[in-house]
């Protein structure tokens, strides 16, 4: 078992475990149904902690894309009231927009060699203060589309609902694991989280990348906006605080090393699952405040960090024990 | 001829980094780059391989003139380099690495299996037990090493430069790596060495080139090479001339039980032998040796950058504790190590803030040194030690090497220290700088009683301060001289030896 996979199967191993625990106090929880909420609840997450997991495996950071959320709500629900446009046409031109704006943070990066979490600090002002701009106050989405949008889902055995905003996000997570583990491209997102100075020497083309990658998770913000407003029919500028930093823990949750080079998006879904489940233990226990939330996700953090510690003074014990 | 270079030049502000080389490789040729800090060889390498751009000259690559102005593009010429820290991404699996720029691919997805083919094919013949599907960094430095090579010919199959590959692999590595080094001579690639290690070179290089102060000193044939001729053309002294003027230093008596600090035993595996080191106040000790051989792991276990493994430090209050440069510092020492820009100055700080910096460590942050002390610090050594500078407030970045030097010296004096060791100190700078730092060596010495240590590859300024001068060799001291011995011709037969052995004068 090399260092790459284990903090992956520590993932795993942890998230069976959790599920182990709350069946075994609530036997309810292991239906389809549970399942499939699971997907729902958090596909919003689990589609943006994809983008945020190939920027974190390049050793960057974007901290924007709760304020794209929240935009990209606020976007639609203007476009729909006010223009008439069709709402696949309105999802085509946000998407158009975040990718645009993805792109720019990442020309910056690049171009200024300024450090990632400066540049998206500002990415992130900005795109909370264009929500604004477009309204302030909280616009609800009336439009059949929706309907139809939020209805959607394919009934699996045991009554559970695989909705279409969840298969949107294991699709999201299918191209991420594709993108990441199975093109040029995604080599060369390990390449620069293993260090820029070598990928350059090996050959990346850093400013192309560099860009490509924020592209994509201002592209994967923008998606996890419409789901976001498909889950909820409205919207609100202040929507999604913090998303960001939910988005980070999910993916660290997920095996993936904060400062890059190595992870598995598919560890990134596990981590979203996790924190999802300990949401849905603190609704079925009932007593529970819903800090808890909180207090588990920061304890299961800190674990992942002290592994990933640990398993790197290992490496280099072994290491040096070898030489 | 594979590759000419025709009086290649190359300046930095200040300095002539290289002046007009020249060097020739032949297909099938193992051609090792010698000379110590400085003598220009990465710099050669680096406008070789396009990483700089020279001032002048020529470069021709199998007869047509070539002018490659970064590494990859060189790479597509033919010309691949592996440095000494791996250029490869250990976080990648081998196969990754190996393929990198050129995977398989099939609908815009890597093909995993003819990816893993195609690394499996570029590995055959270097005689790896890989498995091309895990990390890279889970393998040796030295396995690592010879992937970074199996890349680089892939990608440039005809001139291979390897800077420093062995400096940080085992005998039995080595050997491997030597043997990858063969094969591809055999195969008619040029392979350009790059080492401090004489066994080294003498075992794989069919041919020298050596390199001193950015000149090319001389190309011969290793096979007829003797390694003493090697090592003073590296050092750049002829022997005849010298024993005159060794003849003319004072002799002075040493005598052990005016010896202030000594050292028992102090030694640091991997770095330096244990070995023994009695320092007298008042007296220069001179460290003689070949980069790499542990005169700066001296340097730096007695001042705790490496704090030592075994042995004991005592002065005459009782035993010191060297175990970090904070408490070398609190023990008296001092040390101005060999590379200032990265180690010693801090380039955006005045000089009069780098004078004053080690002072107010010692005295802790909450003790500020008052203003006024410190600009008669900064004006008292900018005088005594002829620091060319407009002002004590102007930034260290802007002055000369030698100025800087001189102004790491002033931080250390300004400490009063009572052990000071110098590790280089008139490595770049000018020839009147030069003098001047030796004057005042002697000076601090003679006057304030401090005892130095000073390191250098410059016999003649070893000759010239050292009152005695200990020669290092293979990570371990192996020589003393003392008064009249201190002779340039000496100190390089114990530089030299084993080959060129001269047991007389080993009476360390």
């Amino acid at each position: 078992m090399s260092a790459r996979t284990l903090p992956l199967i520590a993932t795993i191993v942890i998230f069976l475990l959790a599920y182990l625990v709350c069946y075994l106090q609530f036997p309810a929880m292991l239906s389809t149904r549970v399942i499939g909420n699971l997907l729902t609840d958090n596909a919003y997450l689990g589609i943006v902690a994809v983008g945020m997991t190939i920027v974190i495996l390049s050793g960057g950071i974007d901290l924007s894309v709760g304020s794209v959320i929240a935009f990209a709500g606020v976007f639609i629900a203007v476009m729909l009231r006010d223009t008439g446009l069709h709402p696949v046409a309105v999802f085509a031109a946000l998407l158009a927009i975040t990718t645009a704006f993805g792109a720019a943070m990442g020309g910056l990066i690049h171009v200024l060699a300024m450090p990632p979490f400066i540049v998206t600090l500002a990415g992130m002002f900005l795109a909370r203060g264009a929500g604004y701009m477009l309204s302030v106050d909280s616009v609800p989405i009336d439009e059949p589309f929706y309907d139809f949008l939020k209805d959607a889902y394919y009934l699996m055995p045991g009554k559970g609902r695989l909705t279409l905003i969840g298969i949107v996000m294991l699709l999201s997570v299918a191209a991420g694991m594709v993108i990441a583990h199975r093109t040029r491209f995604g080599t060369s997102v390990f390449a620069l989280g293993g260090g820029v100075q070598t990928a350059r020497l090996m050959g990346v083309n850093v400013g192309r990348t560099t860009v490509l990658i924020y592209a994509f998770s201002g592209f994967m913000a923008g998606l996890s906006g419409i789901v976001f407003s498909i889950y909820t029919a409205s919207s609100y500028p202040l929507a999604m605080v913090g998303t960001e930093l939910n988005a980070i823990a999910a993916v660290v949750i997920g095996g993936t090393i904060l400062t890059g080079g190595a992870g598995y998006v598919f560890g990134t879904l596990i981590g979203v699952l996790t924190m999802g489940l300990i949401q849905t233990y603190i609704v079925f226990d009932g007593s529970l405040s819903s800090w808890w939330t909180k207090i588990v996700i920061g304890m299961l953090l800190l674990l992942f960090i002290l592994l990933q510690k640990g398993l790197l003074r290992l490496d280099i014990r072994r290491r040096a024990g070898a030489a | 001829m594979l590759l000419t270079i025709r009086s290649l030049t190359k300046t930095f502000p200040g300095t002539l980094a290289l002046d007009a080389v020249d060097f020739d490789l032949a297909a099938g040729e193992a051609h090792a780059l010698l000379g110590e800090n400085g003598a220009g060889k990465s710099t050669l390498i680096k406008c070789l391989t396009g990483a700089y751009a020279r001032d002048s000259g020529n470069l021709h690559l199998d007869g047509a003139p070539i002018s490659p102005a970064s590494t990859l593009e060189a790479q597509e010429l033919g010309i691949g380099t592996v440095y000494q820290e791996v250029n490869l991404l250990p976080n990648l699996t081998v196969a990754e690495n190996l393929t990198f720029g050129r995977q398989p691919v099939r609908f815009g997805m890597i093909g995993q299996r003819a990816m893993r083919r195609q690394a499996e094919e570029l590995l055959s013949g270097y005689g790896l037990d890989v498995d091309v599907r895990r990390d890279l960094g889970s393998y040796s430095v030295a396995v690592q090493q010879i992937v970074a090579i199996a890349r680089a010919v892939a990608l440039s199959g005809k001139v291979l430069i390897l800077d420093e590959p062995t400096a940080s692999l085992d005998a039995r590595e080595t050997e491997m790596l030597f043997d990858v080094m063969r094969k591809l001579r055999d195969r008619g690639l040029g392979v350009v060495f790059i080492s401090h290690f004489l066994d080294q070179v003498y075992e794989i290089a069919d041919r020298v080139t050596v390199l001193r102060n950015g000149k090319r000193i001389v190309t011969e044939e290793t096979a007829g090479l003797d390694r003493l001729r090697l090592i003073e053309h590296m050092l750049g002294r002829e022997l005849e001339a010298q024993t005159a003027e060794g003849a003319q230093q004072p002799a002075e008596p040493a005598d052990p039980s005016a010896r202030e600090l000594h050292f028992e035993g102090i030694g640091r595996r991997g770095k330096i032998e244990p070995f023994d080191l009695s320092v007298g106040r008042g007296e220069v000790v001179g460290l003689a040796g070949l980069l790499g051989s542990g005169r700066t792991e001296t340097a730096e276990v007695l001042f705790g950058v490496h704090p030592a493994q075994v042995g004991t430090a005592r002065a005459p209050e009782g035993a010191l504790d060297l175990s970090s440069p904070r408490a070398a510092i609190a023990a008296g020492f001092g040390f101005a190590p060999e590379d200032r820009k990265t180690d010693g100055i801090v380039a955006d700080l005045s000089v009069r803030e780098n004078i004053a910096l080690a002072l107010q460590a010692r005295r802790g942050w909450s003790r500020p040194l008052p203003r006024a002390e410190q600009n008669r610090l900064a004006d008292e050594y900018i005088r005594r030690l002829d620091i060319r500078t407009s002002d004590a407030e102007k930034a260290v970045g802007d002055l000369s090497g030698g100025n800087q030097q001189k102004v790491v010296l002033a931080r250390w004096l300004a400490m009063n220290p009572r052990f000071l060791i110098l590790d280089e100190p008139t490595r770049g700078i000018d020839v009147g700088a030069h003098a001047e730092i030796l004057r005042l060596i002697e000076e601090v010495t003679r006057r304030d009683g401090m005892s130095v240590l000073v390191i250098s590859s410059e016999l003649e300024e070893l000759v010239a301060v050292a009152d005695r001068v200990i020669v290092v060799r293979d990570r371990s001291h192996v020589a003393e001289f003392t008064g009249a011995d201190i002779a340039p011709d000496r100190i390089m037969r114990a530089i030299a030896a084993p080959d060129v052995a001269a047991p007389d004068e080993e009476a360390a």
